[in-house]
């Protein structure tokens, strides 16, 4: 194998470890069924969201997530509302999306939501952008998916002007322009944190460090080991572009339980059911017994098991990685509200304590 | 379609594209040996630190000096942005297609439309003056690295090459050997549908026996 094992001064002090460690829960909307299996209804889903969040802070969880979704399987295109409602009825915990899909957004709206959304918490609102990696806004809202990649840079762009404040001017392609416009609500204490979600290209890693944002790094499938260059790469570019370090999060999806085979047991069937759905919507294959045992091992993606086993594998993680967050994104399409509050309740209350012993025992 | 130009063995690979595939096909042929240079759609500046830390030990160059110097290309870019590729960059070239082309997933692209075609058919009726092989586009890009096993090893994967040109296939499959992986020879740019999204061997990292198996079943109810 060849790999650079030249550190950079600023790595070898510590990179992005220097921050706070942050353990945070996502969610994309999941649809969630009842005890009998039966579908809840999609306002029923979301009534019972705010209260997933409302008790992630009440077992001392960091973070509150909630990705942009639309679809029946996970009925989720406000989310920004939801988390509103969570952020009144809490005092401590972050909220934020995970992601919000930037590229079939409009950046004015959402920097005037999130700043919305910060008055609202007190200053506890954060953003993650992402390009999308299911594509279901872009006919919904009228967006030419030939402008892929060319709909995110500009609009990260033009966002990263916005955190900064005061009156835009801005020029684009895909959008009209800005002359000297004044954007509401103003910050309190200068930008809430923003953040780039990057699925695997390095491409993206640099262009988060460019514009400054922090960097989560989305692992869904194959090694997270994999992904220790980008950690490297983000710093190094940060570097380059004469930015002071910044937070690196690692998101993935999982499941809690009492004990691991609860915990598969739980989720292997709403797995299958979803990925073999999605596989015929991507054209990609139906996981097998075989391909969920890798995901769910010490080398794979998914954080499935008992309190102990998952701390283990976030802690690992955190460290082979050199990242001082880790979002899970809990639940799936037909589980129970009893099933995710049962998940919420073990990851806050016996994961987080546990990934901090681990991480401060071992520095 | 006359005498194959392609036979002698590669050396020098060229990797257009640097999103989420081109990187790790890079890494793979350097680990196998090979000369690597990689190109993007603008200036190797914008390369540089991503070779360095992310594929150390590969070149980021201009796509047309990559090219010249390479004895096999893989196109590696998003498939919407092939019909805007310059088919006279790659002419005379051995080209490794690993691009894909799914409609509900990706969106439309108008020239890729054509049902009765492959994919890798519609990219060698662009690229009149090359020679297309289909291959490295199955196998889902964050399982590639970790997928591969030396040569003799029990489990060891397969990965599916098509090419109407057999001898520029049978090139081609000596790389993906190199790499890690058992080539399976498939005859033609068309009989390579079996290696497209929604295929029965998209997306999944088969040993050869699973592999030829799956193939096999769905030719037979084709």
């Amino acid at each position: 194998m060849t790999t650079s094992t030249t550190e950079t001064p600023r790595e070898a002090a510590g990179g992005s470890t220097r921050f706070p460690l942050v353990l945070g829960l996502d969610t994309f909307g999941d649809h969630e069924h009842d005890a009998a299996d039966r579908p809840l209804s999609h306002a029923q889903t979301i009534r019972n969201i705010v209260e997933e969040g409302v008790l992630a802070e009440q077992v001392g969880v960091d973070f509150f997530g909630i990705g942009e979704h639309h679809t029946d399987d996970f009925p989720m295109p406000a989310a920004d509302v939801v988390l509103a409602a969570i952020a009144a009825r809490t005092k401590r915990i972050h909220v934020g999306s995970a992601v919000t899909v930037l590229s079939s957004d409009d950046p004015v709206r959402v920097f005037q939501r999130f700043s919305t959304l910060n008055a609202i918490s007190n200053g506890r609102a954060e953003v993650i952008l992402g390009r999308g990696s299911s594509i279901d806004s872009f006919p919904l809202f009228g967006y030419d998916l030939a402008h892929y990649e060319d709909l995110f840079e500009e609009k990260v762009n033009l966002f990263a002007e916005l955190l900064k404040g005061g009156p835009i001017t801005w020029q684009g392609n895909l959008r009209p322009s800005l002359n000297n416009q004044d954007v509401v609500p103003y910050t309190e204490a200068g930008p809430f944190p923003a953040w780039i979600g990057v699925g695997g290209s390095p491409q993206s890693v640099v262009r988060a460090a460019h514009y400054g944002f922090s960097l989560m790094l989305a692992i869904i499938g194959g090694s997270p080991a994999r992904f220790r260059p980008f950690s490297r790469l983000f710093l190094q570019a940060l570097e380059k572009f004469g930015r002071e370090p910044l937070p690196i999060g690692v998101h993935s999806p999982g499941h809690v339980a009492e004990t691991d085979e609860k915990a598969l047991e739980e989720f292997w069937p709403r797995w299958l059911h979803i990925i073999t759905k999605m596989s015929k919507i991507r054209g990609f294959a139906i996981p097998t017994p075989e391909s969920f045992k890798f995901e769910v091992g010490p080398q794979g993606a998914l954080f499935i098991g008992s309190p102990e086993t998952v701390a283990q594998k976030i802690a690992a993680n955190l460290r082979i990685l050199g990242a001082n967050r880790f979002d899970l994104k809990f639940g799936m399409p037909g589980l129970s509200p009893d099933s995710l509050l049962k998940n919420i309740e073990l990851y806050g209350t016996k994961v987080v304590p546990r990934v901090r012993e681990l991480l401060a025992s071992h520095s | 379609m006359s005498g194959s130009l392609i036979a002698s063995p590669v050396q020098r690979v060229a990797v257009l594209g640097a999103g989420h595939v081109g990187p790790v096909i890079a890494r793979m042929a350097l680990d196998a040996g090979f000369e690597v240079a990689i190109a993007a759609s603008g200036s190797p500046e914008n390369l540089e630190l991503i070779t360095q830390v992310v594929m150390p030990g590969v070149r980021a160059r201009w796509a047309a000096d990559a090219v010249a110097t390479a004895d096999m290309v893989v196109l590696a870019i998003p498939l919407h942005r092939f019909p805007a590729l310059d088919p006279g960059l790659l002419a005379g070239k051995l080209v490794v297609d690993a691009m894909n082309y799914w409609a509900p997933a990706d969106g439309v692209v108008p020239m890729f439309q054509d049902q009765e075609l492959s994919s890798s058919e519609i990219v060698q009726r662009r690229l009149t003056l090359s020679t297309v092989i289909k291959a490295l586009n199955q196998i889902a890009y964050q399982n590639l690295e970790d997928g591969r096993r030396p040569a003799g090893s029990p489990d060891r994967h397969a990965i599916g090459v098509a090419g109407d040109d057999s001898s520029a296939a049978k090139v081609v499959g000596e790389v993906i050997d190199r790499i890690g992986y058992d080539p399976i020879l498939l005859a033609s740019l068309s009989a390579g549908r079996v290696l497209q999204p929604g295929g029965p061997v998209f997306g999944a990292v088969l040993d050869r026996s699973k592999f030829e198996r799956a193939i096999h079943t769905t030719a037979v109810q084709a």
